[in-house]
């Protein structure tokens, strides 16, 4: 018996440690191939040692693709669409869990049944959209499609439903105003749930991919994914070692944001809507 | 479960409100509206426009701004175009490979950081996690240098045992495992997370008194944990088909579709429909088949499993 048990305690260590050693590793190469020489990268047997080449990569990159200017593009339009989805969201998502109003029921549907269209099913007529705003290749493409989620609403509805009416109606007899109860009750008690929406929605326009692709052809407006994804297209001289560099400059951002938030980023993802 | 109740999108099960008193001390005519219109005013002109105008779109044919009305001229196209049921077939194939893969290490990472003897957990679940981290683009292209043909790291190691070098890339079924591999990597350890979280919410005594009643470890996991897991295995089962279906990163990093087309998944293909032959209507035909594909597969999957209260 005892020795079945100790045969279960070396199967779950061996399960945990190649499970993490698998999820890690691509992470450990990707820093390391950003330290290395070109010829170093694609070595036989594989330099698996961080090496000092990481500031001359950096040059290359530098020299060759507008890396500051994408990084800067990618924090710029995440960080608006986050704080116009969360605000907006708490706003609407409040309205529709503790008010009742006509016409309620109706608007909430329309919210649900466009929340389950893929964003990729608007492509072309967001596109076409925007060719007759003039409005392609610039910030406004990039930034006002995305300025409201439908998800977003339905999760802060959901959050609010359980928030303490009591609370609401205290308040509505010390002569609170409405919007002084959202802003000044509501909203704070809503923290949790507002990090939570904010960290999703900043991920999922991070990795925006699709979108950029199609409306930006400028360099100086490619956000990150898109720099990245342009500089290993066919036709162009591949060198990893830049690459990596980019690659490793673009995770900067998400893993100061996990450090600061690292449990809203679970209940995000219990509302399941990073894929996609 | 305070789990299923935060996920369960699509069905509001708590529309009514609940006492008429509470209604009446809130029923303030406009501030609702108000409340609202940010939020609706953007949602009309950038959502709802768009998809009703891609209805319309699907209908006709768009050349340079001018819209003409042709039927279902644009739906019989694609429906006998090869390449279209060729790029169903293959997102297809992913998908039943990948997704229950995914579910099966998924379950088995969620159980390990589930156990009692493991130490270090906080360790293990932050490096399950770290995938989630990074976006499509980045670690495609990291996958990209690890599987590289000539000098990727993993063609270096099966050289070891003198294995040939792997055609990740110009091979077709190499490319379609490379594509699973890198979506496997990418989100085993977020469907660990959340089965982890329903693993926890099993209550204890169930298997305490299944151990009085004599069941092995074997049986109770077949009997208790499966059973009580299966909203969870079904959530992340509805989130995972829906993601794939709308596959585009990955093949367009790794393998730009090829070889031959052998991985170009539906949204490569309307993609290129729509911005290398700028053919506009097609594509929003297209678009709404898949649309209605995954609105069916959802529906299907939640009636499937029966008291799947997702």
């Amino acid at each position: 018996m005892n020795k079945k048990k100790e045969f279960h305690k070396l199967l779950l260590y061996i399960l945990a440690l190649v499970g993490g050693t698998v999820s890690v590793f691509p992470f450990y190469w990707m820093f390391t191939a950003s330290t290395l020489k070109e010829a170093q990268i694609f070595k036989v047997p594989p330099t698996l040692v961080p090496g000092d080449n990481f500031f001359v990569n950096l040059e290359k990159l530098e020299n060759g693709w507008p890396i500051w200017k994408a990084l800067f593009n990618s924090v710029f339009v995440s960080g608006i669409t986050t704080v116009t989805t969360v605000l907006f969201s708490a706003l609407a998502g409040f309205a529709f869990a503790k008010y009742r109003f006509k016409g309620r029921n109706l608007l909430f549907s329309v919210v649900l049944l466009v929340m389950m269209v893929p964003t990729q099913v608007m492509l072309v007529p967001m596109f076409i959209q925007m060719m007759n705003f003039g409005w392609t290749d610039t910030y406004y493409a990039l930034i006002l499609p995305f300025l409201v989620t439908p998800f977003g609403v339905f999760m802060m509805r959901q959050q609010m439903l359980s928030f303490p009416t009591e609370l609401i109606e205290a308040a509505r007899i010390d002569g609170c105003k409405d919007l002084g109860i959202f802003f000044k009750i509501v909203l704070p008690t809503m923290k949790p749930a507002c990090a939570a929406l904010g960290i999703v929605t900043f991920m999922h326009q991070w990795g925006n991919f699709i979108w950029p692709l199609t409306v930006i052809n400028s360099r100086e407006m490619y956000t990150l994914p898109l720099m990245l994804a342009m500089m290993v297209q066919p036709g162009q001289v591949v060198q990893y070692g830049p690459v990596m560099v980019g690659a490793v400059l673009g995770l900067i951002p998400m893993i100061i944001l996990f450090l600061l938030f690292q449990k809203h980023f679970v209940s995000g993802i219990f509302s399941g809507s990073m894929k996609g | 479960m305070p789990f299923v109740q935060k996920t369960n999108y699509g069905q509001e099960p708590s529309l009514q409100i609940r006492s008429k008193k509470d209604i009446k001390d809130f029923f303030v005519n406009l501030i609702p509206y108000i409340f609202i219109s940010p939020f609706f005013i953007l949602f009309v002109i950038f959502m709802l426009y768009p998809l009703i105008y891609s209805l319309v779109l699907s209908f006709s044919e768009w050349r340079a701004g001018t819209v003409t009305f042709v039927g279902l001229e644009n739906y019989k196209k694609f429906f006998v175009d090869p390449l279209f049921w060729k790029s169903l077939g293959i997102t297809g194939l992913i998908l039943v490979v990948q997704v229950p893969l995914m579910l099966i290490l998924a379950t088995i990472l969620a159980t390990v950081l589930n156990s009692n003897s493991l130490k270090f957990k906080g360790v293990f679940r932050l490096a399950f996690f770290l995938p989630v981290l990074i976006d499509l683009v980045t670690y495609s292209l990291v996958f990209s240098l690890i599987f590289n043909e000539n000098y990727g790291m993993i063609n270096q190691f099966l050289g070891l045992f003198k294995i040939e070098p792997i055609k990740w890339i110009s091979d077709e079924f190499w490319a379609k495992l490379l594509i699973i591999i890198a979506l496997t990597w990418r989100w085993t350890g977020y469907n660990a997370v959340i089965i982890l979280s329903g693993l926890q919410n099993i209550p204890k005594d169930l298997y305490e008194s299944a151990s009085i009643d004599g069941a092995g470890k074997i049986t109770q996991f077949f009997k208790i944990t499966m059973p009580m897991l299966r909203p969870v295995l079904l959530f992340c089962c509805i989130l995972s088909t829906i993601g794939t279906l709308q596959l585009f990163a990955e093949p367009f990093v790794l393998t730009d579709g090829g070889p031959r087309h052998e991985t170009t998944t539906i949204i490569l293909y309307l993609y290129d429909k729509a911005f290398s032959s700028f053919d506009f209507g097609l594509a929003s035909a297209g678009a709404y088949v898949l649309t209605t594909i995954i609105g069916i597969l959802s529906y299907l999957q939640i009636r499937l499993s029966k008291g799947g209260e997702v």
